[in-house]
């Protein structure tokens, strides 16, 4: 029973982290109908500015409390800053080519931004950390569950990512941006021709996606050593997440993240010889059944 | 077409200064130094721990040669009086790119020694490839016994012991500090290295002390970086005792997210690997830790003229004490110098001389004493020590300290290494 619950809970916390890194992604893909392999590098980028501000922080002695403010600034200069450069630098000009075509600048730009963060930052893990070992992941305290002792921090975790699934899903449902956006997301020369800002729309949803994926490097940072190549060990998980629930949905990717996050957590507390094959094995019986993945939309038939 | 012939034209002259600043190194080909080729991880996970610090003890050894500034018995400049330099390869990429680029190094870059290879991936995919290419090659750092237990090689040398000790010296020492232990867990990385280090670690243990029980072997894929669910499991097994090969970031990041879980309470952590990061651990380790340094390295490394010399001249480059993987380049080097010198005072300085040199020699290092005595002479053993952490004034220092010889931690010349070891690992004749 107290396994049972281990299982429910860390397969919980688990599937927070991954809704966090995957929805980005899938909000990309599902917009632009680009696979943006360079989810990972923003990710990172997240991650690394994170420990760079918040040293800044625990450098000027300030409260260690304000270190989790420093989390968010990272997250959002990162998504403000890389997002535009990237959007309007790059990927603009690649509209309408061939999706394969795309995956291959977003991958030429994953090694790029790979290289660019290992020159600035070096190749040493990073952590953040104040003076005297303090954390933002072990600031908040523990609370205990069936005799096991889990930091606070992760129902922060969990909270970002089901407070990040309900604003996206209002702001789709019941706004009009979202409703501008569902409608280039089904037909980008239709809306144009309605009078659609198309470039505008895109955008955004790049923008919006760089942030979350720094938002889920800046949440990750305090619990790991922050170091080159951690961009990379995400996008192959997160890339998993997003298949199974369909790429281009949201309730996808969160349902993709639970069913990942519990299987992950299932296998590690029953069989954990199985640990790496699991998750991957969900995923191939998921698109035997269900090609597109769970979640994914009807296409819509253009002539 | 027309607006770039101007720019080429700007070009040719720096071409021109660029060619005839070349031709007076051109000229000195006759007292041409001795090229090393050097092979370590300078991106990806292994950098940081591994890769990066060994360059950087290649480099200060390698200075501090040229300039005649090592101690007795390799005061000589260089190797034998000639200066040596290094050409740098990043080991990253896997072995099948290792191996294009150790063609590449031999016969592009015109090397006369390869040393290198911390991956024991590497270390198995260059071996052969070596022998086929005839160039005497010096693995420095991977840990892999396979290497000459399965095949035999005579270009390929080996200077520091291979895996087996950190397994039998852990075990060792981890039930002299708890003779009452009943059972343990691992959290080890899915791959050669973590699965090597538990299947050794596991049988010595099932050797020394049958009763005692496996609760859970957690194998999180490398560099995985959250250990949530692992840590549940491993808390709830309640373990006496935690084995962990564990490295680098992973590492730093199992112990960031298992201490505030208060997992070592009641679990005492042995980590074989755990010394080439320990400086950044502060805070983040429990006080009693076993630490493994693969070897008597680092701070469990006897103090000598050679020692102080390695930390000085690593000092001066990196700013902080050198690490394992420092000492082993360390081994590399000085064990292929002093062959080097005494094929040139007996017959030549040709590869075949220097083989033979090195075969069976027996010598000093900053680590003491390393003696090539196993894999017909290419395989160095030293008898190696662990130690436990005790946190003084916000620093990790390594306390109660034991020395194991090689007898009682390495198979002797003939046996492997998990025969050995399931035989009860019965001291050879050395």
């Amino acid at each position: 029973m107290v396994q049972l619950l281990a299982v429910l809970i860390d397969g919980l916390i688990y599937a927070s982290w991954l809704f966090i890194i995957a929805v980005g992604l899938t909000l990309i893909y599902g917009v632009m109908k680009i696979l943006n392999i360079a989810h990972g590098s923003l990710y990172a980028l997240g991650a690394f500015t994170s420990v760079t501000f918040t040293s800044a922080w625990f450098a000027h002695g300030y409260p260690a409390m304000g270190s989790y403010a420093m989390l968010a600034l990272a997250a959002v200069v990162v998504g403000l800053v890389a997002g535009p450069v990237i959007e309007r630098g790059l990927l603009r000009f690649l509209y309408g080519k061939d999706e394969v075509v795309l995956v291959l600048v977003t991958y030429a730009l994953f090694l790029i931004l790979e290289d660019l963060i290992k020159l600035v930052w070096g190749v040493d893990p990073l952590f953040v950390q104040g003076p005297k070992g303090e954390t933002p992941y072990a600031l908040l305290g523990n609370f205990s569950i069936g005799g096991l002792t889990y930091p606070t921090y992760n129902l922060l975790l969990v909270g970002v990512a089901i407070v990040t699934a309900i604003v996206l899903t209002w702001v789709l449902a019941r706004t009009r941006a979202g409703k501008l956006l569902i409608a280039v997301i089904h037909d980008r020369e239709t809306a144009a021709a309605m009078g659609i800002d198309v470039g505008r729309t895109y955008f955004v949803t790049f923008t919006l996606g760089a942030m979350l994926a720094a938002v889920g490097g800046a949440l990750t940072a305090p619990t790991v050593s922050v170091v080159t190549g951690m961009g990379a060990e995400v996008i192959v998980i997160a890339f998993a997440v997003v298949v199974i629930g369909g790429l281009g949905s949201l309730p996808g990717a969160a349902l993709g993240a639970v069913i990942v996050g519990l299987v992950r957590a299932a296998s590690i507390h029953y069989r954990p010889e199985l640990e790496l094959f699991a998750v991957y094995f969900v995923m191939a019986a998921v698109l035997i059944v269900r090609p597109k993945g769970l979640f994914s939309a009807a296409e819509v038939r253009k002539i | 077409m027309d607006t770039q012939a101007p720019l080429s034209l700007k070009l040719l002259p720096a071409l021109l200064v660029a060619a005839a600043l070349a031709l007076p190194a051109a000229s000195h080909a006759q007292d041409k130094p001795i090229r090393i080729g050097l092979v370590t991880f300078l991106s990806g996970p292994a950098a940081g721990p591994f890769g990066v610090p060994a360059k950087m003890a290649a480099e200060a050894i390698v200075e501090s040669l040229n300039a005649g500034k090592v101690p007795a018995p390799y005061a000589a400049k260089g190797f034998g009086g000639t200066p040596i330099e290094l050409a740098i390869i990043d080991e990253a990429g896997g072995a099948t790119k290792q191996v294009a680029e150790f063609r590449n190094l031999v016969e592009r870059q015109n090397v006369d020694f390869v040393i290198g290879y911390i991956g024991s991936g590497d270390c198995l995919a260059i071996a052969p490839v070596a022998e086929e290419m005839k160039k005497l090659t010096v693995l420095f750092d991977c840990g892999t016994p396979r290497i000459f237990e399965d095949a035999s090689y005579k270009y390929v040398f080996r200077t520091r012991s291979h895996a087996t000790m950190d397994a039998v010296a852990g075990a060792l020492y981890l039930l002299d500090a708890k003779p009452g232990m009943k059972n343990y867990a691992g959290i080890n990385q899915n791959y050669a290295y973590g699965q090597d280090s538990w299947t050794d670690f596991t049988a010595v243990m099932s050797a020394l002390r049958p009763k005692v029980e496996v609760t859970t072997s957690q194998m999180p894929k490398f560099g995985a970086g959250q250990y949530g669910p692992e840590i549940s499991a491993l808390l709830q097994t309640n373990s006496d005792v935690i084995h962990s090969s564990l490295w680098g970031g992973d590492l730093e990041a199992f112990m960031l997210q298992a201490m505030p879980r208060n997992m070592f309470a009641s679990s005492q952590l042995i980590l074989v690997a755990g010394e080439p990061y320990l400086h950044r651990l502060p805070g983040n380790i429990p006080d009693g830790t076993i630490i493994g340094a693969r070897g008597p390295n680092g701070a469990y490394a006897q103090k000598s003229a050679l020692k102080d010399w390695l930390i000085q001249a690593y000092k001066q480059k990196a700013g902080i004490e050198p690490n394992y993987p420092a000492y082993s380049v360390a081994m590399a080097f000085l064990g292929l110098k002093a062959a080097f010198e005494k094929a040139k005072a007996r017959s030549g300085e040709d590869t075949e001389a220097v083989i033979k040199a090195l075969e069976f020699s027996t010598f000093d290092s900053p680590s003491g004493k390393v003696m090539m005595k196993l894999g017909k002479g290419h395989q160095a053993v030293t008898g190696t020590a662990y130690g436990a952490t005790k946190t003084v004034n916000g620093q990790i220092t390594l306390t109660n300290i034991k020395y194991y010889p090689v007898e009682q931690v390495q198979p002797p010349e003939g046996v492997k290494s998990l025969d050995w070891i399931k035989d009860g690992m019965k001291p050879g004749k050395w």
